[in-house]
């Protein structure tokens, strides 16, 4: 990789000769400093992003085969009418925990990791502004996951749905822990979805490499901001509805009772004010996906940066606007309502803008025909399909046909599996090179991309015609002259494809992992920073984090673009820079290994399971939390010294006076 | 052509030809609980946006695949030409031709705009139908019927001005042909939701509010709705059907209904009325006429009338009634009536008792 | 790797951990022509002996306290007992048992009856509904486990027919003739 020794970009060199410095050297530093430590300790005190990232990636797919377990059984239960494999109180707590599951478990999850992965190494950073909250987010999610199913396995999983309207998940007519245990899981899931939305927040707006303003900010860093804001605003809405919900059941309060003046569609109003936004919170970072794939494998600028970006944002502000479109049923004014489908179908501009900008793209490009870019096409059939049956939803007249029967159905999963987890198959293929060093193979890549796409039209097309044909929503079963079996059958044996195309993924993840191609920096030839280290990254991401000159930092660079050096290889020293222009301000040292996430998680894990039993565990985990946070606080050392009092002075000097060089206009 | 575009083609046209096929299956003849099918004005409003709707986003889906292949196959061809000239192939375009740019900005902006004009010829649509729908608020001879969703079974209760002419069924509702019907509805636990797609979208039953729905037949028969709002474990057998009759019917049903029960006739059938009034039957069931006068269960005073029972899950046979009575457990498990065993002569009495309250 | 494997084990052990306080059987066996009887008089010859402690596992479970407190009300309980504050019958959230508390004491009240106004409910109410009734009672005073016990009423607001509880304004005590109360 080209680079530049004789610029240093804002940073006084450690007062060193300059004979002494020599790359290796200083690559053995960095990694005695960054490696993680190994054993048992070491694992679970690692703050590594990468590391981090990748157990929420695992730890979320894992759960998406737990979805899809899940799925299967009961569409096997649904593949013919009165069928005996389940039953109701079964049935019932497995379509739960599938939504559950995917939508808290799997989706927001592996978006957020793969964010935390590739975020910090798109800007040309070594790891997140706050490592050990990023780990306590991870531990937190995988508390509230096993608590999940711990209960479900234990008999005692949620069965009212995956959002759990009230009066039936009230504490009248849903006895026994099951719903408690959904609405905690639901608060240790919003923490750590929250934790990682600040975490790559800061991470982006200061500890971008010198050159990389905003302007110049990848797509797929510009959709992982916007998520994140999304999540700051929507998330704690869920946390305050799935909280007033566990107290009405355990603490005799009246927030959702009407006889005491409460009332059962406040849930919904609060329940939906975060669920609509959470759609998109999904959505967006897999738009960031597919800018990304696009502009590598068509070799050209994507199409419309400014469009795309302010699409991005428009979505973000109007996706807050459209809960109301989940209660089209309920007796709210007209009027009121009318108002909520014009924003809801107003949300397709900026969508439909992003789609033809990534068709201009492709237009204009050169197009690679390979796996990736097979899921972005993927992509764009299903999603617009389901966007434009959520036409259908977003007007009040139809939707109150459609309403809670299986064409929802179809709608959400054409636009969250065409929309989500075709990009993030995509994505899996694209960066598994730069996760492991090999490449996947193309032929079982083109094969799992066309068992998914025939699996999953036959399994969710039919569904359209099932809703209009008056097939409602979380049935366990169905009467045989309603003649919806043979519909229901097709979309079983789908589902069986669908099956089998994550079982060709698995197998092509084995496959290539032992034997695979091996990969260099960049085999795509893409543009974007992760590209600019070895495949697999070194745990400090770059040696000399490259300074950028442009949106497509490695098809712009010459051999005059400099590269940030002088960074303390002794310490985890990362640079900051400004909000706006990525001008560098200082040097910032990030804690290293550390147990206190672990501990602090198991506290707040403490207070959450517990609290479902005894109202005592709240003042007694408050306890526990406040002291794991002085273990978590206490500090290490004295302050960093960098030099004398006179090497400070002239280091800030630098900076003001410093200019980059090698900037190409765009 | 090489073999990726020629698989990408291939698989193209299979899948879409699928599609296709799944899409025609399901535009087939009349049927009830479909939304497609309709039989009253309103229904029929839904109806024509709905098919509005489908074909012109179906074209629009059309026409947005068209590009997306057109423009993988103008892309990939560029790229084949660039390998040719070997050395521009490597080379990312980062600063493309501006007039092409231009252009493409052009038909971008376009697009957007026939996006935005669409939408808003959706918007105008519906409003137009959610006005048309609602028209029978002002009519003046509307038949009011109140129903109550329960756990899981419809309670309809047919008002009138003197209350020895008021009556309640369950899980069959019958209306004239021609005359609107407005349902106040609540729910006495959890939220429900009346849906009979033939005639009319859905309305949400929920406990503590009142809620109304309005709808018409136009035709004769009988339309078979469902609750469409989960409500615990038996939400995938509360159904109920709607008869709608002509005038006359109608008007004849309502008196056969608001009459007390039918004095039992033979000695098997007074032998029945015995087992019921000394049975757990009666701490449920209302039977007008009689002591039974719960109100936990469906009101059975007209039982044997009905063309369906448990809620529509069965059709009101001596067998499936029988089923029902001895193991309701097994038919819908988790439902609020427990398993009554009696023996064989008691329930063939019973049988008659209950067949013979027409 | 490893921690998957340390978790795995757990996970089973859950499994073969079956949670009881979260079962629902449906069908429970129809109901017995017969019930036991178990006697509880003062009066005994020769020594004293201690009657047997029953449990009825119904208690134990959520779902089936659940259903006992909704049959409580529709089966009209709370016509004479109330809400547990007694009216026309004897209060039930305290600790007097004048027939005794025990689960099978409770169950023998509403099946046989009992002087001076309780009905017998034998052959109207099936014994499984009868066992969950039980089971709420007992509840009323704090006597099942608190983690199973059911949860707030959403009650007086969705009725079929309208209709106000009002607060007794004599407590009655039992063997008493009862007085008329006003309950509307």
């Amino acid at each position: 990789m080209s680079k530049t020794k004789e610029e240093n970009v804002g940073v006084v060199r450690e007062m060193r000769p300059r004979s002494e410095i020599d790359e290796s050297s200083e690559r053995q530093e960095l990694e005695r400093t960054w490696r993680a430590i190994p054993g048992l300790w070491g694992w679970l005190s690692n703050t590594n992003h990468k590391d981090i990232a990748m157990r929420y990636i695992v730890t979320a797919f894992i759960f998406f085969l737990l979805g899809g377990l899940e799925a299967a059984l009961m569409r096997l239960q649904l593949s013919k009418p009165e069928n005996t494999l389940l039953g109701p109180d079964l049935y019932n707590q497995i379509f739960t925990t599938h939504g559950t599951t995917m939508m808290f478990l799997f989706a927001v999850p592996i978006l957020e990791g793969i964010g935390l992965y590739f975020v910090p190494m798109m800007v040309g950073t070594r790891n997140v502004s706050f490592p050990r909250l990023n780990a306590f987010g991870y531990y937190c999610y995988l508390l509230g996951g096993l608590f999940l199913y711990a209960g479900f396995l234990l008999n005692v999983g949620p069965d009212t749905g995956w959002f759990s309207y009230v009066p039936l998940a009230g504490p009248e007519f849903s006895p026994g822990k099951r719903v408690d245990i959904w609405a905690q899981m639901i608060t240790f899931t919003e923490i750590s979805a929250l934790v990682g939305a600040v975490v790559i927040i800061t991470t982006i707006f200061k500890q971008r490499v010198p050159g990389m303003s905003l302007n110049r900010l990848p797509l797929f860093v510009w959709s992982e901001l916007v998520t994140s804001f999304m999540i700051i605003f929507a998330m704690p809405a869920v946390m305050m509805g799935s909280g007033m919900l566990a107290m009405d059941r355990l603490v005799s309060t009246h927030f959702f009772n009407p006889a005491e003046g409460g009332d059962a569609i406040l849930y919904q109003h609060i329940f939906w004010f975060f669920g609509h936004p959470e759609v998109y919170i999904i959505f967006i970072p897999a738009t960031g996906f597919v800018s990304t794939i696009i502009a590598t494998f068509t070799r050209r600028e994507t199409f419309g940066y400014l469009a795309l970006v302010l699409s991005l944002i428009a979505v973000g502000f109007i996706g807050f606007g459209l809960w109301v479109h989940h209660m089209f049923a309920t007796p709210l004014p007209q009027l009121g309502q009318s108002f909520f489908t014009g924003a809801s179908m107003m949300i397709a501009i900026p969508n439909g803008v992003q789609i033809f900008c990534w068709l201009a793209t492709l237009w204009g490009g050169k197009v690679n025909l390979k796996t990736p870019l097979l899921f972005v096409l993927g992509f764009v059939f299903i999603f617009v399909l389901g966007g434009l049956s959520g036409i259908v939803l977003a007007s009040v007249p139809t939707d109150l046909q459609v309403h809670d029967t299986y064409f929802v159905v179809a709608h959400f999963h054409y636009v969250l599996i065409g929309g989500a987890v075709f990009p993030l198959f995509g994505a899996l293929y694209y960066w598994f090179p730069k996760w492991t060093g090999r490449m996947m193979s193309e032929h079982l890549g083109k094969l799992n991309f066309w068992l998914l796409f025939a699996g999953f039209n036959l399994t969710f097309f039919p569904m359209h015609q099932l809703g209009l044909r008056g097939m409602p929503r979380r049935v366990y079963t169905y009467l045989p002259e309603m003649n919806w079996a043979s519909f229901n059958l097709v979309a079983t044996i789908g589902a069986g494809v669908m099956f089998l195309s994550v079982l060709t993924f698995l197998i092509n993840v084995w496959v290539s992992r032992r034997s695979g191609a091996v990969a260099g920096a960049n085999p795509w030839n893409a543009a974007t920073l992760e590209w600019a280290t070895e495949s697999p990254a070194p745990a400090y991401n770059f040696i000399h984090p490259p300074a950028v000159n442009g949106r497509y930092p490695l098809w712009t660079r010459t051999a005059e673009t400099p590269v940030v050096t002088g960074l303390s290889a002794e310490r985890r020293e990362v640079l900051l820079t400004s909000v706006v222009d990525a001008l560098p301000q200082q040097r910032h040292e990030l804690h290293g290994h550390s147990i206190w996430p672990l501990v602090t998680s198991f506290a707040v894990g403490v207070t959450l399971i517990f609290g479902i039993f005894t109202p005592w565990a709240y003042p007694v985990g408050s306890a526990l939390m406040l002291l794991a946070l002085y273990g978590w606080f206490w500090p290490k050392e004295g302050p960093k010294q960098y030099g004398t009092k006179e090497e400070q002075k002239l280091f800030f000097k630098h900076q003001t006076e410093l200019s980059l060089r090698g900037q190409d206009p765009i | 052509m090489s073999a990726s575009i020629k698989s990408l083609i291939k698989g193209w046209l299979s899948a879409s030809t699928a599609t296709l096929c799944l899409m025609l299956a399901g535009c087939t003849g009349p049927s009830t609980q479909s939304s497609v099918d309709p039989m009253g004005p309103q229904a029929r409003h839904l109806s024509r946006l709905w098919w509005f709707f489908c074909y012109s986003l179906s074209a629009i889906f059309v026409i947005v695949v068209i590009v997306l292949l057109l423009s993988t196959y103008k892309g990939w061809r560029e790229s084949r030409r660039a390998l040719e000239d070997e050395h521009d192939e490597e080379r990312p375009l980062i600063v493309p031709e501006p007039e092409r740019e231009r252009s493409m900005k052009r038909v971008v902006l376009g697009a957007t705009l026939l996006t935005g004009l669409m939408l808003f010829v959706y918007l105008i649509m519906s409003f137009i139908t959610g006005r048309a729908i609602s028209s029978p608020l002002h009519a003046e001879n509307v038949l009011t019927i109140e129903v109550k969703g329960h756990q899981w079974w419809w309670e309809a209760r047919y008002s009138d001005p003197t209350p020895s002419r008021i009556f309640t069924t369950a899980n069959e509702i019958h209306i004239p042909v021609g005359r609107p019907v407005m349902l106040k509805m609540t729910s006495t636990d959890v939220i429900h939701s009346f849906w009979v797609p033939n005639l009319m979208g859905k309305k949400d039953l929920i406990p503590g509010k009142d809620t109304t729905l309005m709808f018409q037949a136009d035709r004769p028969g009988v339309y078979r709705g469902q609750c469409a709002e989960y409500c615990g474990l038996q939400h995938a057998h509360m159904a109920f059907i709607v008869v709608a009759e002509s005038e006359e019917q109608f008007a004849a049903w309502r008196e056969a209904q608001i009459n007390p029960a039918l004095e039992p006739q033979s000695d098997s059938e007074k032998r029945g009325q015995q087992v019921f009034l000394s049975s757990p039957c009666i701490m449920c069931h209302t039977v007008r006429g009689t002591q039974a006068g719960s109100l936990i269960g469906p009101d059975l005073t007209h039982v044997g009338s009905r063309q369906t029972i448990a809620a529509a899950t069965l059709p009101n046979t001596r067998g499936h009634l029988s089923g029902w009575i001895v193991d309701s457990q097994s038919v819908k498990p988790g439902n609020r009536m427990p398993p009554n065993s009696l023996n064989p002569e008691d329930l063939q009495a019973l049988l008659d008792y209950l067949q013979s309250l027409k | 790797m490893r921690l998957a494997l340390t978790f795995i084990p757990l996970l089973v052990l859950f499994f073969l951990v079956s949670c009881e306080r979260e079962q629902r059987n449906f069908r429970a066996a129809p109901p017995a022509a017969r019930s036991e009887s178990l006697t509880q008089s003062q009066i005994q010859p020769g020594q004293a002996y201690t009657p047997p402690q029953t449990k009825n596992p119904t208690e134990y479970k959520a779902y089936e306290l659940s259903q006992g407190k909704q049959l409580y009300e529709q089966y009209n309980c709370s016509g004479c007992h109330f809400h547990g504050g007694g009216g026309i019958g004897p209060p039930l959230m305290d600790a007097k048992w004048i027939y005794g508390g025990d689960p099978q004491n409770v169950f023998q009240t509403v099946i046989e009856g009992r002087p001076n106004g309780m009905p017998s409910f034998r052959g109207k109410i099936p014994d499984a509904q009868v066992w969950q009734i039980v089971a709420y009672v007992r509840s009323m005073s704090g006597q099942v486990p608190k983690d199973a016990s059911p949860g707030r009423s959403d009650s007086m607001n969705t009725r079929s027919e309208p209709e106000q509880l009002v607060e007794p304004t004599v407590t009655k005590q039992a063997g008493q003739p009862p007085s008329t109360v006003q309950s509307k």
